[in-house]
């Protein structure tokens, strides 16, 4: 098993934490893991980006080149990473922002429209790990037990008030997901 | 499930948490992107609440590097941690440290230059760390991680390389190592040497206040007279020969039955390690030869690979070429060496390593 | 020349006991050499030979610690209050101090210098200021006086070429850190006097916590100044000390509760 991903959007969506809790839960289900992150003036604000590596034996290289799966949450990832998906990979996106929508025909393709739905929720912080259950539900890597542990540990202790809510925005985000094509 | 107790960590983060558990006496640094973290981490910790370490953030890198002087001078474990250019505002006090023999850690999580460059990862101070940086014929004992689990072994190995030659010891890291998370298990907590321990070790060189029984030690890298000066740099030459026979760490992946062997350190290395996949898939017979020591340089292993009739070496580096003057100097003529590299701060893929190897070397 | 035995009753002048037999490298009538005997005075009479740890400059008392009989280190130019820093933080019951002179402590280390006071370091400086550069051939220094002439202001310091001459005490007396700062001189046997006060004072001050202080002593260097030692010691009352006034310029506690 080898997951290579990419999660790309603005600074301040919860690129970077996403990528932490799956990071932790492959910890959790004894796989090996990188966690390689865009950093810098970019964190501000600017698009942001994290490489995350699932594999059951040592990763090689954490810098990928082309990428199992993308989750692309605004217009200048979507250029940036669309064309590094490998041919019968999967494409994640959010429509929110987007002017021009995927166009491969060679991978898989699905929409999720979490800033709507966290939107109506009045809950925008739920927007990472609503996209995280996405995510999951396509693309089960790690066991669901796994990612409410790695969850719990990615999050400072003030923060643990909030993981009900989290969970249960990770399940719903396995609900709204949708295929394109 | 049972919670398992393995870290997922930053390299910078797992620095920290390393010096603390090494018993390390304190921290003095300056902060700089892309390796803050070593100090927010140190920070939040509040190690002097527990083992009795003292951080302090200093006005520049060059108050820190001269704060680890008055700290070694007195036989204390100090480090600092930077990032290229304040590496660069640091080579005078490394070439005082040097020149004065104290021990003590530095970590450079390089960032892409001249000048104040790109904050992205690079490997162009490899000269700076393994020839000197600073004035006079001197060297740092140089560590080059490849994970975050060496970033943390390193700090440990880089302190008792530092204190058994009383030399500096510095980890060569960039910023992909230092940003990059991974699972990472941490060293028991070691408890910190006392003073009295402390100044008993360092009794016969430290300055710690002279007590009656011996006579004032004088931490200085100052001669006037030539003659004196001339005898202790032969001294330093020998303790340079002494590391260079006794202290070379590497890692050798495939370079058996390789045809062709990468030569490639710390992130770079890491990448190059997937080429190598990547090549034997093809039937190519590549390897890899890691420096884990920079300094001092692996040349006698490099020179036995070119010996048993190796056809060709890549020096596979994120600068303009660097190692690779090393490489040759080991090679010594036997077989072709050539360099692939990428700057400002970008890295390479291990496909385009494998293309540059078939280009450079395979096909001709 | 045989030893004489002087009665106790008799003395009234003996060499410090930590003062080394090592020949003074410095010019005669050089203010550095009373500087040097006062400090091993003090260190002895507060028992603190066995917890002193000197930091010598790069200047003319680059070699200080030839001279006293303490653990020394030698710090690069300009930093020896970075230096003092770690020795200090790191071994909290030992008496730090530094040596300096006005090129190192006021010009290369203005910064290190600075930001120790600011920092409240729990150290000693002690700042010979002379005006003149004089390990290397008397140049100007941050704090040559106007009109006054050295190698590289041959025609007399000009403020429109060289810029103004500055006083690190007073600047350094704002900073809360700084606790004890005062302007001394050696130029006559009753400054020798105060002075010497002063930087016991300074040393129990350090050793009791109270932050940092400054010792500058307004010295003279009769080689750079081209003079005779008498004559400098004059020209040093006549033209430094209206620009250098002697005396305590901040003498404060800090706050328990901080």
């Amino acid at each position: 098993m080898k997951e290579t991903l990419i999660i790309a959007g603005f600074g301040g969506q919860g690129v970077l934490s996403m990528g932490k809790i799956l990071a932790y839960s492959g910890v959790m289900q004894d796989y090996e893991v990188t966690w390689m992150p865009s950093y810098g003036p970019e964190m501000r604000g600017g698009t942001a980006n994290v490489t995350v590596i699932l594999s059951d034996r040592k990763i090689s290289s954490p810098i990928a080149h082309e990428f199992d799966t993308a989750i692309i949450l605004n217009q200048q990832s979507m250029e940036k990473f669309e064309p590094m998906v490998k041919p019968g990979g999967v494409l994640i996106y959010d429509t929110n922002g987007i002017t021009r929508h995927p166009v491969r025909t060679d991978i898989a393709v699905y929409s999720i429209d979490a800033t709507a739905e966290c939107a109506r929720m009045g809950q925008s912080k739920l927007f990472n790990t609503m996209i995280l259950g996405g995510y999951l539900k396509i693309c089960p890597v790690v066991a669901m037990e796994n990612v409410m542990i790695g969850l719990k540990k990615s999050l400072p202790e003030r923060a643990w008030k909030m993981l009900p809510a989290n969970e249960e925005a990770i399940r719903h985000g396995g609900e709204i997901i949708r295929k394109i094509r | 499930m049972a919670e398992k107790e393995v870290k997922l960590m930053k390299g910078n983060e797992v620095i920290a948490h390393a010096a603390i558990r090494y018993g390390c006496d304190g921290y003095f640094g300056y902060p700089i992107t892309p390796q803050s973290e070593v100090m927010e981490t140190l920070m939040e910790l509040k190690p002097w609440e527990t083992t009795g370490m003292v951080v302090l953030q200093a006005e520049s890198e060059v108050s820190s590097i001269n704060m680890l002087y008055g700290g070694a001078a007195t036989g204390k474990r100090v480090m600092t941690s930077s990032s290229s250019p304040g590496i660069s505002l640091m080579s005078e006090g490394l070439s005082y440290l040097a020149g004065a023999e104290l021990p003590c850690l530095i970590i450079n999580c390089q960032r892409g230059g001249p000048g104040l460059g790109t904050i992205q990862p690079s490997q162009g101070d490899y000269f700076q760390a393994t020839k000197g940086g600073g004035h006079g014929d001197y060297h740092l004992i140089v560590l080059a991680p490849n994970s975050v689990q060496e970033m943390h072994d390193h700090v440990a190995e880089a302190f008792d390389l530092a204190f058994k030659y009383r030399n500096p010891a510095m980890i060569l890291a960039d910023g992909a190592i230092g940003q990059m998370m991974e699972k990472v298990v941490l060293a028991p907590q070691r408890p910190r040497k006392t003073d009295e321990e402390t100044r008993a070790e360092a009794r016969a060189w430290a300055a710690y206040g002279k007590p009656a029984d011996r006579e004032r030690n004088i931490v200085t890298s100052l001669e006037l007279q030539s003659e004196k000066m001339e005898i202790i740099n032969q001294r330093l030459q020998e303790k340079y020969r002494t590391m260079e026979e006794l202290e070379v760490r590497y890692e050798a992946i495939e370079c058996d039955d390789a045809e062709y062997v990468i030569v490639a350190f710390g992130s770079s290395a890491r990448i190059c390690s997937a080429t190598v996949e990547m090549a034997r898939a093809e039937g190519l017979r590549v390897g890899l030869l890691r420096p884990i020591t920079l300094y001092p340089f692996p040349k006698k292993q490099i020179a036995e690979l070119a010996a048993r009739g190796v056809k060709g070496f890549l020096s596979a580096e994120l600068n303009a070429g660097q190692m690779v003057e090393d490489v040759r100097l080991a090679v010594n003529g036997k077989a072709p060496v050539e360099h692939y590299g990428r700057q400002g701060g970008m890295l390479f893929n291990p496909d385009e390593v494998l293309a540059a190897l078939k280009e450079k070397l395979i096909k001709k | 020349m045989a030893e004489v035995e002087i009665k106790a009753e008799n003395r009234v002048y003996a060499k410090p006991r930590l003062m080394l037999d090592n020949t003074m490298h410095y010019c005669p009538g050089c203010s550095h050499g009373t500087v040097h005997k006062l400090i091993a005075e003090v260190i002895d009479e507060l028992g603190l030979a066995d917890r002193t740890i000197g930091i010598s400059p790069v200047g003319c008392s680059v070699f200080a610690y030839n001279y006293i009989d303490i653990d020394w280190m030698e710090a690069a130019h300009g930093r020896a209050l970075a230096v003092a820093t770690a020795a200090k933080r790191l071994n909290p019951d030992r008496m730090v101090f530094t040596y300096q002179g006005d090129g190192d402590l006021s010009a290369i280390g203005t910064a290190e210098s600075i930001h120790a006071a600011a920092r409240g370091e729990n150290v000693v400086a002690i700042y010979i200021n002379n005006a003149i550069y004089g390990m290397t051939g008397g140049q100007m220094a941050p704090t040559t006086l106007l009109g006054m002439k050295t190698a590289t202001t041959p025609y007399g310091r000009d403020p429109r070429l060289n810029g103004y001459p500055y006083k690190i005490a007073e600047m350094m007396a704002h900073l809360d850190g700084a606790t004890y700062i005062t302007r001394q001189s050696v130029h006559k046997p009753a400054n020798v006097r105060k002075c010497k006060a002063a930087i016991k004072k300074a040393f129990q001050h350090a050793m009791d916590g109270q932050g940092f202080s400054l010792v500058e002593v307004v010295s003279t260097c009769n080689s750079g100044w081209k003079l005779s030692p008498v004559a400098a010691n004059e020209w040093l009352e006549q033209h430094m000390l209206p620009y250098y006034p002697l005396g305590d310029i901040k003498d404060v506690k800090l706050d328990p509760t901080r």
